[in-house]
């Protein structure tokens, strides 16, 4: 029997699978099933509210707005354009290697039970090295996020000041929220990789965090590109 | 040998119909190149004669594109993986697409002309 033809032999025998997921008719992970079907739904979330931002781009009446400056008439205080590109660049790489760094988590979790004999293999095969990285970068995204937020705050700009504020940070709130749903995941598989050791049979279940936190990565990419980048 | 295998190797744990998944090799490079075509696209950003032309936003979509499409494929191994994962992804993307594309039609240039939009 070789080792491709074990999980067949396995889940056709019981119906579940290594680290007690189940398997559906097809022979899937119904883990795996589930979290494509979950990022799917949330392909339609993320459209609905990129579709708000941009209809509601260029239609606010007051300032400030995101390229533009923009001077009060009752005051005359001029209002610099707001969106700070160096800073959100900055993030978006952070994000970009954060996803690097998630996929080599996932083949150090797959390829634990390797030989590794050179210090280059054992850095790549630390499992909790990667997670770490990863973790870290997430709340550095985050903590950028904090940052651009409260100086949008301190200019100026709240969710209820225009249009482009309330789209603005529906939009790019909800993209946080769900960092930050992920900066936890991946600390709770970190928890379990210090207290017991992340092994190949628990790589389904990091593998499942992963295409969470891709996904995560793939909608900034789009958002950065639409709200940032393209006045 | 062959224990090891049959315990450590990603087929067992992570792979449902079997597929290899790109190594270490693939994985950096398509870091570069996110690395590289994000910073090509804040370059673009700085550079007038670029960003007021009529390329701009053309060439913006589809870098991003490519950004997309390498994190999905690669990252999240949908070139690799089954193709319920891959109909699982792509259809709703589609209705999220064309969702957007409908709605940014609806209440632009559409609703102008019908007189709903100022």
């Amino acid at each position: 029997m070789t080792a491709t033809t074990l999980p067949a032999a396995d889940h056709a025998a019981d119906g579940h699978g290594h680290g007690g997921g189940h398997y559906t008719t097809l022979g899937l992970d119904n883990r795996k099933v589930a979290i494509w079907t979950f990022i799917g739904s949330e392909c339609m979330l993320f459209a609905s509210l990129i579709s708000t931002y941009l209809i509601y781009k260029g239609r606010s009446i007051k300032g400030p707005f995101p390229h533009e400056t923009w001077t009060e008439p009752s005051t005359g205080k001029v209002f610099p354009a707001i969106l700070d590109i160096p800073v959100t660049s900055a993030s978006t790489f952070v994000l970009l290697m954060s996803s690097f760094a998630m996929v080599l988590a996932l083949a150090a979790v797959q390829n634990k039970n390797l030989p590794k004999n050179t210090m280059g293999e054992k850095i790549l095969g630390s499992s909790k090295l990667w997670l770490w990285v990863t973790c870290l970068m997430g709340t550095m995204f985050l903590g950028f996020q904090a940052f651009e937020f409260t100086a949008f705050i301190r200019e100026g700009l709240t969710i209820r000041t225009n249009l482009f504020g309330s789209s603005f940070f529906t939009l790019t709130g909800f993209h946080g929220a769900h960092v930050a749903v992920g900066v936890c995941w991946l600390f709770s598989l970190l928890a379990i990789d210090y207290k017991r050791g992340l092994q190949p049979s628990d790589a389904m279940n990091v593998d499942i965090a992963a295409l969470y936190w891709h996904f995560v990565d793939v909608i900034w990419i789009v958002i950065f590109t639409l709200v940032y980048l393209i006045k | 040998m062959a224990m090891e295998t049959a315990q450590g190797a990603p087929a067992v744990a992570a792979h449902d119909d079997g597929h290899e998944h790109p190594g270490w090799s693939t994985y950096w490079k398509i870091a570069v190149i996110l690395f590289v075509i994000t910073g090509v696209e804040v370059s673009a950003f700085y550079i007038p004669a670029w960003e007021t032309s009529w390329v701009y936003v053309p060439s913006m979509l589809f870098l991003s594109t490519i950004k997309f499409v390498l994190v999905v494929k690669y990252y999240m191994h949908l070139g690799y993986d089954h193709k319920l994962f891959r109909s699982l992804f792509v259809g709703p993307l589609i209705v999220a697409a064309l969702t957007l594309v409908g709605l940014m039609f609806l209440f632009s240039k559409l609703s102008i002309r019908l007189g709903l939009l100022s």
